[in-house]
């Protein structure tokens, strides 16, 4: 089979993995291959979906011994199948950076014979870039759980980042859609990666000669939509594996319709809105101290689509508003409806100089029609006396049509461009 | 008011202001002029660069400020030199920390200006596209690329680093740079008609765009923000963008049609009501009903072409459960499970253990016999993953039903069924393994693959372990009620 055409078999089945991040790992140029990581990632290029190209994002092969329902790869599907061999893999990426199109390679593959063979053929292709061709580029590997220790020990040798797909949120979510796949062997290789990365640091710490182990450290991802656990759910496994892993990002991933689709899959297909709150939910767990149970409260236990969960608890819990932007402390600025983590920083370095009016606040680029009713400024702000008024809801809500993963699909037969 | 004239590079600027602030000149009274930029105006007229001594100045500026008057200095505009001065005046003339008021009207300014410029330096890094040349045998790599400021010699040292032993060259309207491996050289700027105009490979790397864009997701706003128009020209993949765009809904059409119709043979797509034997399962369950209901499934098209379903045998509750992998020729045609030559051996192989038949339910994973013909023969052909899915509900509802103590799984078939597809019959095969399914199950040869083992010995020596393990199975049932 040409590469080309395996090339469109293995891209096209690696494309329900949602990321493509290469940043998290800085390194020079090694002066003997190509290659380097500026730490920030670069996208080169994006497709019509808005979703980033930074890596050359394919599995090694698609022929997959396990039977996961949601997955368009399962032993079940009649998809067209392909394999790479591990020197195609090289060429490919090598040729592709060498043009600048790609930061470097995402390898992933479907479980052929076990998976620790799989895992060996993987890493054979990323020691193959490292050691034969001196590849300075980013590399991100799947690791697959129940792989060997050593087999993972390489993958985060070579690898700047490391991920084992949680894929749903539950074991029961599991026994469901996935029969293979146990939370447990999910999660001891995350935690052999943990104390890995955790020791590298440390003795690069001592040493900077140390070597590195998955310097950007390891992800995962979780399908949403499958099936029907709830937001409260999800996030509570998110912030679990946060903690417990030290992970760098949880990708959430509606689940999308997928040619060949199991018929056992009843679940309509998600809107893409649930996924954005989902990521908006976890940057509030991560950087502005909320906890998950605060963010899903309420019976219905799901993100509300309609707006933003920090809206949304803002709403809820008027009494602790309006705030004074120039004396609240940084934890309560941090949840403020419409101020970021960098205009938090800025607002704290301003103050300090001067007060902070209104007209400095669209200034630093904040959404007034959110912000305006929940801060105090130096001036007269009518807006914050009035934060019990029954119509706030629909005064600071912007209405955004909510995006399901069809709606799209009416802007595309008018050809907008 | 004092006309300064400067190279417009940022170290020019920095000397002239240096010596400028030592002298104690005010922001408002110097006029900055670029040197040259008048040449094209007023021939005859050369401006050259006013010329500035270092000057000593002790005035410490933050190093912020020096780290965004490099980004701002290269600014397509040259109101940035007046701009940069002012904030430097001001930063030494009783506002050492201005740069923290970010609301302040010239820090908006040169922070938008800085912004703008770095922007501009990531896209550069980001849609630069080389093309591969060889000349005279050597590989070269050409790009032209249209920056919005004048990033040339900002961004160089980023191409060095990452493309180190490679020959390339980047080419701009406003400057060119060239990396022979060893430093780079810059030289003027050039016309698009320059560059090289095609790579093979591009076509592979169109696939690969083409391929990894999944049209269930289309969001053209999103790709625009970060992919803006006035880049595709230079983008071999943009070229792409238009078709796929208008091919996305009618892909997703079929992607849902598909999952859940299936074409006919006339090529219509007529919904098909079910993909799998649970929808034929009948709501009360008993093994009669069970076998009733069986004999008309569609769950697959293996019905298509076998004689009849061939349901378990066996009584209502048994200790004993064993399951093969499919009906044969002969117990196609008799509807009875492991009645041919296969159904032979397990019997002297039952009997060799001490175990009644009678006292045994017996049945198969999958209930229809596939087959390929051969002439006038039908030669067993192995389900696929899919039939055998499909064929599940009516195990598992004969498993639910019998609640067997002890399974043993004919072949690997059964066995994967079972225990998942990574289940290796080599590796277990005679072990009392864990499942879900009863409290003990045990895996052995399927007497069919026994009777195909072509080599004498090796057939014996299978034989022999098929019949070991039965004997196995009725130690442990010894002492079993039920």
């Amino acid at each position: 089979m040409e590469v080309r055409v395996k090339l469109a078999i293995l891209a096209d089945a690696a494309k329900y993995d949602a990321s493509c991040a290469s940043s998290g790992a800085k390194r020079k140029g090694n002066g003997m291959g190509i290659g380097n990581s500026d730490g920030t990632g670069i996208c080169h290029s994006y497709t019509p979906d808005g979703r980033c190209v930074s890596l050359l994002k394919i599995l090694l092969t698609n022929y997959c011994i396990y039977d996961c329902q949601y997955c368009v790869n399962r032993i079940t599907s009649d998809v067209p199948r392909a394999r790479f061999t591990p020197n195609e893999v090289v060429q490919l990426t090598l040729e592709f950076y060498r043009r600048n199109y790609i930061e470097g390679l995402f390898l992933s593959s479907g479980i052929i014979q076990s998976t620790d063979y799989t895992m060996e053929q993987m890493v054979a292709v990323v020691r193959s870039l490292r050691e034969e061709h001196f590849f300075g580029g980013y590399i991100h590997l799947k690791a697959v759980p129940g792989a060997s220790a050593d087999l993972l020990a390489a993958a985060g040798k070579y690898a700047d980042r490391v991920s084992a797909n949680i894929e749903l949120p539950t074991q029961p979510d599991l026994d469901r859609l996935a029969p293979e796949k146990k939370l447990t062997v999910i999660e001891g290789a995350m935690t052999e990666l943990r104390w890995r990365v955790a020791q590298s640091k440390e003795d690069r710490r001592k040493s900077p000669k140390a070597p590195a182990f998955a310097p950007a450290g390891q992800s995962t991802q979780m399908i949403v939509g499958a099936t029907p656990s709830s937001d409260a759910t999800i996030l509570t496994t998110a912030s679990r594996l946060y903690r417990t892993y030290q992970l760098r990002r949880v990708y959430y991933s509606a689940f999308s319709p997928i040619p060949h689709k199991d018929d056992r899959l009843s679940q309509p297909a998600p809107p893409m809105l649930r996924e954005h709150r989902l990521y908006q939910a976890d940057w509030l767990m991560r950087f502005y101290g909320f906890d998950a149970n605060e963010i899903v409260t309420g019976p219905q236990q799901n993100l509300d689509l309609t707006m933003d969960p920090k809206l949304a608890w803002a709403l809820q819990n008027r009494g602790q508003f309006p705030v004074d932007v120039n004396k609240a402390g940084e934890h309560q600025l941090l949840r403020i409806p419409g101020i970021g983590v960098r205009n938090v920083a800025r607002i704290l370095q301003i103050r300090r100089l001067r007060k902070l009016r209104l007209a400095d606040l669209t200034k630093l680029r904040i959404p007034m029609k959110r912000t305006k009713p929940f801060v105090i400024t130096a001036d007269y702000n009518p807006d914050a006396l009035r934060i019990d008024r029954n119509d706030l809801q629909t005064r600071v809500i912007t209405v955004d049509r909510q995006l399901g993963l069809f709606d799209a699909l009416v802007s595309a037969r008018t050809g907008e461009l | 008011m004092l006309d300064v004239f400067i190279k417009p590079d940022f170290e020019h600027w920095r000397v002239a202001a240096r010596s400028l602030l030592a002298a104690g000149k005010p922001p408002e009274a110097i006029c900055w002029i670029e040197a040259g930029a008048q040449e094209t105006m007023l021939p005859g007229f050369t401006s050259e660069a006013t010329s500035f001594a270092e000057a000593d100045t002790s005035a410490p500026v933050p190093k912020a400020f020096l780290q965004m008057a490099d980004l701002a200095s290269c600014f397509r505009e040259s109101r940035r030199w007046p701009l940069l001065y002012r904030v430097l005046w001001r930063l030494t003339h009783g506002e050492p920390r201005l740069l923290q008021i970010v609301v302040d009207d010239d820090v908006y300014e040169l922070m938008q200006m800085s912004k703008s410029v770095r922007r501009d330096a990531h896209k550069m890094k980001a849609f630069v596209r080389f093309r591969r040349l060889e000349v005279n045998g050597v590989e070269e790599f050409i790009a032209w690329h249209r920056p919005d400021h004048l990033i040339v010699p900002h961004v160089a040292p980023f191409f060095a680093d990452r493309f180190a032993p490679m020959r390339w060259t980047i080419l701009t309207p406003d400057a060119s740079v060239s990396w022979d491996t060893r430093r780079l050289t810059y030289g003027p700027g050039v016309a698009v008609s320059t560059a090289p105009n095609q790579d093979p490979l591009e076509e592979i790397w169109k696939t690969y765009y083409a391929s990894i864009f999944n049209p269930a997701r289309l969001n053209i706003s999103a790709m625009q923000k970060e992919m803006p128009q006035k880049h595709w020209r230079t983008l071999p993949e943009a070229t792409l963008i238009p078709d796929l765009i208008h091919q996305a809904p009618k892909r997703v059409e079929t992607m849902m049609k598909q999952a859940a119709t299936q074409t006919n043979e006339a090529g219509d797509v007529k919904p098909v009501p079910a993909t799998s034997a649970k929808d034929f399962l009948p709501k009360h369950r008993t093994l009669p009903q069970l076998r009733e209901a069986a004999a008309v499934c569609k769950g697959c098209d293996l019905y298509c072409h076998a004689t009849q379903t061939v349901f378990g045998q066996g009584p209502n509750r048994a200790k004993l459960m064993l399951i093969g992998e499919q009906p044969g020729d002969q117990e196609d045609l008799a509807g009875q499970p492991f009645v041919g030559p296969s159904g032979q051996l397990l019997d002297e192989a039952l009997q060799a253990a001490d175990i009644p038949r009678d006292e045994v339910y017996v049945t198969n994973a999958v209930k229809h016999f596939k087959f390929e013909p051969r002439g006038s023969r039908r030669i067993h052909a192995k389900p696929s993953s899919r039939e055998v899915q499909a064929c599940r509900p009516w195990l598992e509802a004969e498993i639910e039903l019998v609640q067997p103590s002890l399974i043993v799984c004919l072949g690997a078939t059964a066995a994967q069924t079972l225990l998942g597809a990574q289940f290796r019959l080599t590796k277990h095969r005679g072990e009392f393994l864990p499942s879900d399914w009863a409290p003990w199950l045990l895996a052995t040869n399927h007497p069919a693959a026994i009777l195909r083992v072509p080599d004498p010995k090796m057939r014996e020596s299978s034989r022999q372990q098929f019949f070991d393990d039965l004997r196995l199975v009725a130690d442990k049932l010894q002492g079993v009620t039920i």
